[in-house]
């Protein structure tokens, strides 16, 4: 992590002093995009962006050393944070494109350092995304003013929709006032001085040249162009404070809130009854009856038009427990996804301008997998990355073109997130495994796994502690897999922690998700676990993917968690006799609590080991800020 | 009446096998085994109570030896112990000094005894101090006050003894078996009704709409919950199942049928849960002379859970599982490891557990104890049928129920 980030804030001052005055004119002869600045206004500049587009990507991103180690390097996940820009991922085709895109957002970043007006005070990330605020505006103004340059062959895919669009003279409302208010944003930025123009200059070579699907972005998205063409009259720093306030996660659903549960309801496809024994204290949960869903669910199959087959039969499996644990579900949802999307078709027309319903094709089936169990963080996590990309493509793509954008994105957040991000994970973690080592873990963690299962490849001598607990009993899963491999295991349940704490050396923990108070949200009992390590010194290893992180912050497992079915907890399974809780709904003055989750505090976790390296808790924001915006999935 | 050695050996192979159940069930049956034992016993004519000591403690031994575990065997073998020490004790002081006896000082301690009789014990058992020990600085320092009081109290124990202060020796034999067993059917009767006077206390601790938590299933925790709810207060109750036994589904459906609001959470959940629980009480199963706690397995997460949440984590327990030894490593010396089939069926892993069987050891091991150590800063109070006190108080307590010379129970190697 510390490797990583230090070449960085090293070049910052020289990138700063080089950026400005040429850093790309020198590198190939084309003429590059930082030499515009000097143009005044940026209607003009937009006219020549064409060639800002050629830059040879491979010797860009080679001779741009101090710049790119930010070279992406197709699904590296050791990436440094400048690569992490949008724009590569809404690129799917080959690796040219990528670093392409990288350079001109390097580019478009070190112009903004340049300016010094927005840079100064930002961390990198937060200045990266004003950059493509800006570009967004900056280039719906422009694209009646671009004349049709005849752009080299490998950028033209890009170019066309920009170039398209004027020509449709499709002036919705939307798109009238994007362009106005885009003018003016230009004419501010002219006023402001030298430095403030060549931020406008910057950020319209950039988005004309890298993100042209940012265009799109623009009209649909009223608010949102609207909030920042004001946001920009006013000086750079205040547009990023708009933007992290923007950032702050909705509030939840509260169920206690009767008029939106109503609301929700008449929306729901699931039928769901309310709870009978309702625990008081979690009103603001939802609490529905279990028993009933799935064959209600079932028998509704054919009447459930709005939603994707594929989705559906994942969330009958989310329902009935078939598919758990963050990464699987995550990829169920990602492929299910997947599926609904090469079966998507706009049916008339030919572009996706026309009629574009996928964005609420896709709010459909969420609101459909959240009636079958509630979206776990992670997925959360994913469904706003398919989001920005459905939402980055431009309006002119053919709908094809589209969606095969779509389906490689998918895959490869799949790959480098969940999949990579697990392998790296993994090598990190075994080094942290010695000979004669006694590891315990709680329920199962597929990396955890992962981890354990590489260590004894390595010839690692070491014993797993595997707890345990009610209801779900997921340990035993684990245990079988393990002592399967050959790996040597002790099983034991919750209670014994203590008892069983003594011998152990480490404890490696699974995370449904960190937030950024550092605390980690997991299966309920971890933080127990976590507890009793603590008081016996013994050190707390969490394994997560990055993808899972949050901004949310909890301090309590209260406030937000979910609940599983309570007849699971009346149920022993394997023992008859311990039946007092059969007819537990007939007594009104019992409940049943199956808590799914809880919050492990902070400082009962020595370590955070993610795909960016192992960290302490304190430096969970640090990633999320850095690695989880928005705009900057890898 | 059955031969006492069949008695004995009965019990003994039950102890062995675990058949008995929880430390009350334990201490009563053990009480009342000693109690026909005593009655059967033929004493000599000399040094009875140094004979009758002898022998409780030869068949005390063997039934602490088999179920060390169970530390309410010893509590009670130590107190019939002291019982007979003290009745000894005051017979001698009531042949040295009975002349001096007046009627009122009889009638006085007669009332008192009805009314506390664990407190008549504490007296005596200063008494016993003051008159047969060596002095001690303690011994000085309590004479000074009390050494008017002595008198008076030496004769607390033998109440019947005032009407038959002429007898003879003879007489003194019976009266001394007399006496021992009456003092044990006192001490059986405590043990069966000390959940009561526990749950007396019960207002005194309980608040309106408080949100308490409990592990698992105890009686006096049941009675104790059940009377501050008699007493009109409603609150709320967390029950945690208390795996592997899951005793606690049992409880909650008491409570529940009792008018109490209950709610059943895993075990998994008590840290979860603990942040809006305003007491956590718990039972025992035996309670050391430090403080700390045996108790079923979970309840030292519980206690660490509370402790970071700065929640009162009382322990209910009645004088019987108060035990006089300090524990050395009792997380696994005061353990004991239950079948694994609590856990996992064993068709489900028979495969593996002789897996590993050509490397010497298997694969899979399945731990599954019964009792957890909750030391004694995490306790926050001891609730006794004689009051609440702090876990730095049960040393000092214990002096008022066990006698010194019998913490080691063991025959004289010349016996």
């Amino acid at each position: 992590m510390d490797a990583r980030r230090v070449p960085r804030t090293v070049t910052d001052p020289k990138v700063r002093q080089v950026g400005f005055f040429a850093p790309v004119a020198p590198l190939d002869g084309s003429p590059s995009g930082p030499l515009r600045p000097t143009t005044p206004s940026p209607p003009v500049s937009g006219n020549s962006l064409s060639p800002v587009m050629i830059p040879l990507p491979r010797h860009l991103s080679s001779d741009n050393a101090p710049l790119s180690p930010l070279n992406a390097g197709g699904g590296d996940s050791f990436l440094p944070v400048g690569s992490y820009n949008p724009s590569e991922f809404s690129s799917p085709t080959a690796t040219e494109d990528f670093s392409e895109d990288n350079f001109s957002k390097d580019t478009g970043w070190i112009l903004n350092d340049n300016s010094g007006k927005i840079a100064t005070s930002l961390t990198p990330g937060g200045a990266d995304k004003a950059a493509v605020k800006q570009n967004t505006h900056s280039a719906s103004g422009l694209t009646p003013g671009i004349t049709d340059g005849g752009p080299p062959t490998e950028v033209q895919k890009e170019q066309a929709p920009v170039s398209s669009m004027p020509l449709k003279e499709k002036t919705t409302k939307a798109e009238r006032r994007a362009l106005q208010e885009a003018q003016r944003a230009a004419k501010a930025s002219a006023t402001a001085g030298g430095s403030k123009k060549s931020v406008a200059a910057s950020a319209v070579v950039t988005s004309a040249n890298a993100n042209p699907k940012k265009v799109a972005k623009a009209p649909p998205q009223k608010k949102d162009s609207s909030s920042v063409a004001a946001s920009e009259k006013r000086a750079g720093d205040r547009q990023t404070d708009k933007d992290r306030k923007k950032d702050v996660p909705h509030p939840r659903m509260q169920f206690d809130d009767e008029d939106r549960v109503e609301k929700a309801k008449k929306r729901s496809v699931v039928k769901q009854t309310e709870a009978r024994n309702r625990v008081e204290l979690f009103r603001h949960l939802p609490q529905y009856e279990h028993g009933t869903r799935l064959a209600d669910l079932e028998s509704k199959f054919f009447q459930l038009d709005p939603v994707h087959p594929a989705v559906y039969k994942v969330g009958l499996r989310f329902l009935s427990g078939d598919i758990s644990g963050g990464n699987a579900r995550c990829i169920a949802m990602l492929q299910a996804f997947q599926e609904s999307i090469k079966d998507y078709s706009t049916r008339l027309e030919k572009t996706l301008i026309e009629k574009w319903d996928l964005p609420a094709k896709i709010n459909g089936y969420v609101s459909f997998l959240i009636e079958c169990r509630p979206l776990s963080i992670s997925m959360g996590n994913a469904i706003r990355f398919l989001k920005t990309q459905i939402a980055e493509l431009p309006l002119t793509m053919s709908e094809s073109e589209a969606k095969a954008s779509l389906l490689s994105d998918i895959n490869r957040f799949i790959n480098e997130k969940i999949i990579l991000a697990d392998k790296v994970i993994v090598r990190h973690a075994v080094t942290k495994i010695r000979d004669g080592d006694v590891l315990l873990t709680y329920g199962s963690s597929s990396v955890v796994e992962m981890i354990f299962l590489c260590a004894h490849e390595l010839g690692k001598q070491f014993q797993v502690v595997i707890v345990d607990s009610r209801p779900k009993h997921e340990g035993k899963m684990l245990l079988r897999r393990l002592v399967g491999k050959g790996v040597s295991c002790t099983y034991t349940h919750i209670n014994a922690i203590s008892y069983i704490m003594h011998e152990v050396t480490r404890v490696f923990l699974g995370a449904s998700s960190v937030l950024s108070n550092g605390t980690v949200y997991s299966r309920v009992g971890t933080a127990s676990v976590a507890m009793v390590a603590h008081q016996f010194h013994v050190p707390v290893l969490v394994c997560c993917e990055a993808y899972k992180f949050h901004k949310r912050v909890q301090l309590d497992s209260i406030c937000f968690n979910e609940l599983g079915d309570p007849d699971a907890i009346a149920r022993v399974s394997g023992k008859e006799d311990i039946n007092y809780l059969d007819d537990w709904t007939s007594s009104e003055n019992l409940q049943l609590l199956n808590l799914t989750y809880d919050a492990t505090p902070s400082d009962y976790t020595s370590m955070i080991i993610t795909e960016y390296g192992m960290i302490p808790p304190t430096s969970v924001p640090v990633i999320v800020q850095e690695y989880g915006g928005e705009h900057l999935w890898i | 009446m059955p031969d006492v050695n069949s008695l004995v050996n009965e019990f003994l192979i039950k102890l062995k096998k675990r058949k008995i159940e929880g430390s009350k069930a334990t201490a009563k049956l053990t009480a009342e085994l000693l109690r026909s034992f005593i009655s059967q016993k033929r004493l000599p004519h000399t040094n009875q109570a140094g004979a009758l000591i002898d022998a409780v403690k030869a068949v005390g031994e063997e039934l602490i030896n088999a179920n060390p575990v169970e530390l309410a065997v010893g509590n009670i073998v130590r107190r019939v112990l002291h019982i007979i020490r003290e009745e000894d004790l005051s017979l001698t002081t009531a042949a040295v000094g009975g002349l001096s006896l007046s009627a009122e000082s009889d009638n006085e301690d007669d009332v008192d005894q009805g009314d506390h009789p664990a407190l008549s014990a504490a007296a005596v058992a200063a008494a016993a101090r003051s008159t047969l020990r060596p002095p001690s600085l303690q011994t000085l320092l309590e004479d000074m006050p009390h050494s008017a009081a002595v008198p008076q109290t030496s004769s607390s124990g033998g109440d019947s003894e005032g009407k038959s202060k002429s007898a003879d020796k003879n007489l003194m034999t019976r009266k001394l078996k007399h006496n021992v067993i009456e003092a044990v059917n006192e001490l059986i009767q405590d043990i069966s009704t000390c959940h009561e006077l526990i749950a007396e206390q019960a207002v005194e601790h309980i608040h309106q709409n408080e949100v308490i938590l409990t592990l698992g299933s105890s009686r006096t925790v049941t009675e104790f919950l059940c009377a501050a709810k008699e007493k009109k207060r409603s609150f709320r109750v967390f029950v945690a199942e208390g795996a592997p036994r899951y005793q606690g589904h049992a409880l909650a459906k008491e409570l529940a049928a009792r008018g109490l609001q209950t709610t059943v959470i895993t075990d998994s959940a008590v840290f979860a849960m603990i942040s809006r629980v305003n007491m956590v009480i718990v039972g025992a199963h035996a309670v050391m002379a430090n403080g700390g706690v045996i108790a079923p397995v979970g309840l030292n997460m519980v206690a660490l859970a509370a402790q970071r949440h700065a929640v009162p984590f009382v322990v209910l327990a009645g004088v019987h599982k108060l035990c006089p030894l300090y524990p050395h490593n009792p997380e696994v010396l005061l353990n004991e490891l239950k079948s694994p089939s609590e856990l996992l069926d064993f068709g489900e892993f028979s495969d593996c557990l002789d897996f590993g069987c050509g490397s010497g050891s298997p694969l899979l091991h399945v731990v599954n104890p019964a009792f957890d150590y909750v030391p004694p800063n995490l306790v926050s109070l001891f609730i006794t049928d004689t009051g609440g006190h702090n876990p730095s108080y049960m040393y000092r307590l214990l002096t008022d129920y066990y006698s010194p010379d019998d913490l080691v129970v063991r025959r004289r190697s010349t016996s």
